[in-house]
């Protein structure tokens, strides 16, 4: 049976679309059949960090309104072999996202793979619920920031209460949260949230930290989700979090900074 | 700027942290309200504290102590009972 994992955080910049990207690339990579898709009506952006900017023919809302079909719209990624992105419309907004059209896009998907990644859009308006609304677990992307730790309570509310296991009053969506932008060097000087301090406010499980990192951008800019730089801080981050969710034990890293020796004290990095 | 302004400036910057988590635990909990259906994470461990607290001068079984969070509007309750067995003689009499 497919599960459904909405990629959500209220706060617009915290990583959303970077970790949806990075996850299904991830889960792609184990063998798992992984389509990733695009909530975002009408600021679409999923397909830019995918690097699939340009073989965009058809797109979610052109599915849910039959003018296509699934096939038609769903983009294979050339890297790696069992990832799909289902990209959204640029042209249309978020009204176009029907929840019985939304549904009956997820319920075929859910015929041939084994994970949906939904990539929701910043808010709580009409993108981000759908994105919400059919999920089966959550990761909350948060910074380690007043506003987006607020907006990431307020997000968990609504899963809690709005999602369809709510309302059906089955098993609550299973939260993972999934702190980003992590500076280590800036929570030992007390600037910065700590962990500990997310974790404690949330009171959710954490699936992984993402460090700040060069990496990101340098892989936004051309396309690659960043756990495809495997050598990298947060690839090899994100790496991690996928063999968590997984249920792989591994250790959090990048929580503390790197102790530095004499030599780089004294010359610098 | 003078020599204690030096330290002053300084401490501040340090606590931003830890600002900045205490707002948010205020605005959080206020928002919450009746929203998130969770019972707050920390009653079990508080439970078990008291319990210890308690033992210390009573010895009173797991099952004697109960508390129970309530939400009436705005205003947060937090009701406490203990059972104390009825045998048991006070270390120091009142009289």
């Amino acid at each position: 049976m497919a599960k459904i994992i909405v990629v959500t955080s209220g706060k617009g910049g915290v990583g959303k679309t970077t970790t949806s990207a990075s996850f299904a690339t991830g889960l792609a990579l184990r063998g798992f059949k992984t389509v990733v898709i695009d909530f975002d009506v009408g600021l679409r952006n999923l397909d830019l960090i995918m690097g699939c900017e340009r073989r965009v023919v058809y797109d979610f809302v052109n599915v849910i309104n039959g003018e296509a079909a699934l096939n038609q719209a769903l983009i294979k990624d050339k890297r790696v072999e069992t990832l799909y992105v289902l990209p959204a419309s640029q042209t249309r907004d978020k009204d176009a996202l029907e929840q019985s059209g939304v549904e009956r896009v997820l319920d075929e998907l859910r015929q041939s793979f084994d994970y949906i990644i939904c990539d929701s859009p910043a808010g709580i308006e009409r993108g981000a619920m759908m994105a919400m609304y059919f999920a089966d677990e959550a990761l909350v992307t948060t910074n380690p920031e007043v506003s987006s730790v607020r907006d990431s309570d307020r997000i968990l509310g609504i899963l809690a209460s709005k999602s369809r296991r709510a309302v059906q009053a089955e098993e609550p969506v299973k939260e993972h949260l999934v702190l980003t932008r992590y500076a280590p060097e800036r929570v030992e000087r007390g600037d910065m949230l700590s962990v500990d301090d997310v974790m404690e406010i949330l009171a959710i499980p954490l699936l992984g930290v993402i460090p700040e990192s060069s990496a990101v951008l340098q892989s936004s800019n051309s396309g690659v989700p960043v756990i495809l730089e495997e050598t990298t801080d947060a690839g090899s981050a994100y790496a991690d979090l996928v063999a968590r969710f997984l249920g792989e034990e591994r250790p959090h890293r990048f929580l503390t900074t790197e102790k530095k020796g004499f030599f780089k004290r004294l010359f610098g990095n | 700027m003078g020599f204690f302004d030096y330290f002053r400036a300084n401490r501040k910057k340090q606590n931003s942290a830890a600002v900045a988590k205490e707002r948010l635990q205020i605005i959080v909990a206020h928002e919450r309200g009746s929203g998130r259906r969770r019972s707050p994470d920390y009653l079990p461990a508080l439970k078990r504290e008291l319990l210890e607290v308690v033992r210390k001068y009573v010895q009173v079984e797991q099952d004697q102590i109960k508390v129970h969070l309530d939400r009436d509007g705005d205003c947060e309750v937090l009701e406490l009972n203990i059972l104390l067995p009825d045998d048991e003689v006070p270390a120091r009499p009142a009289t």
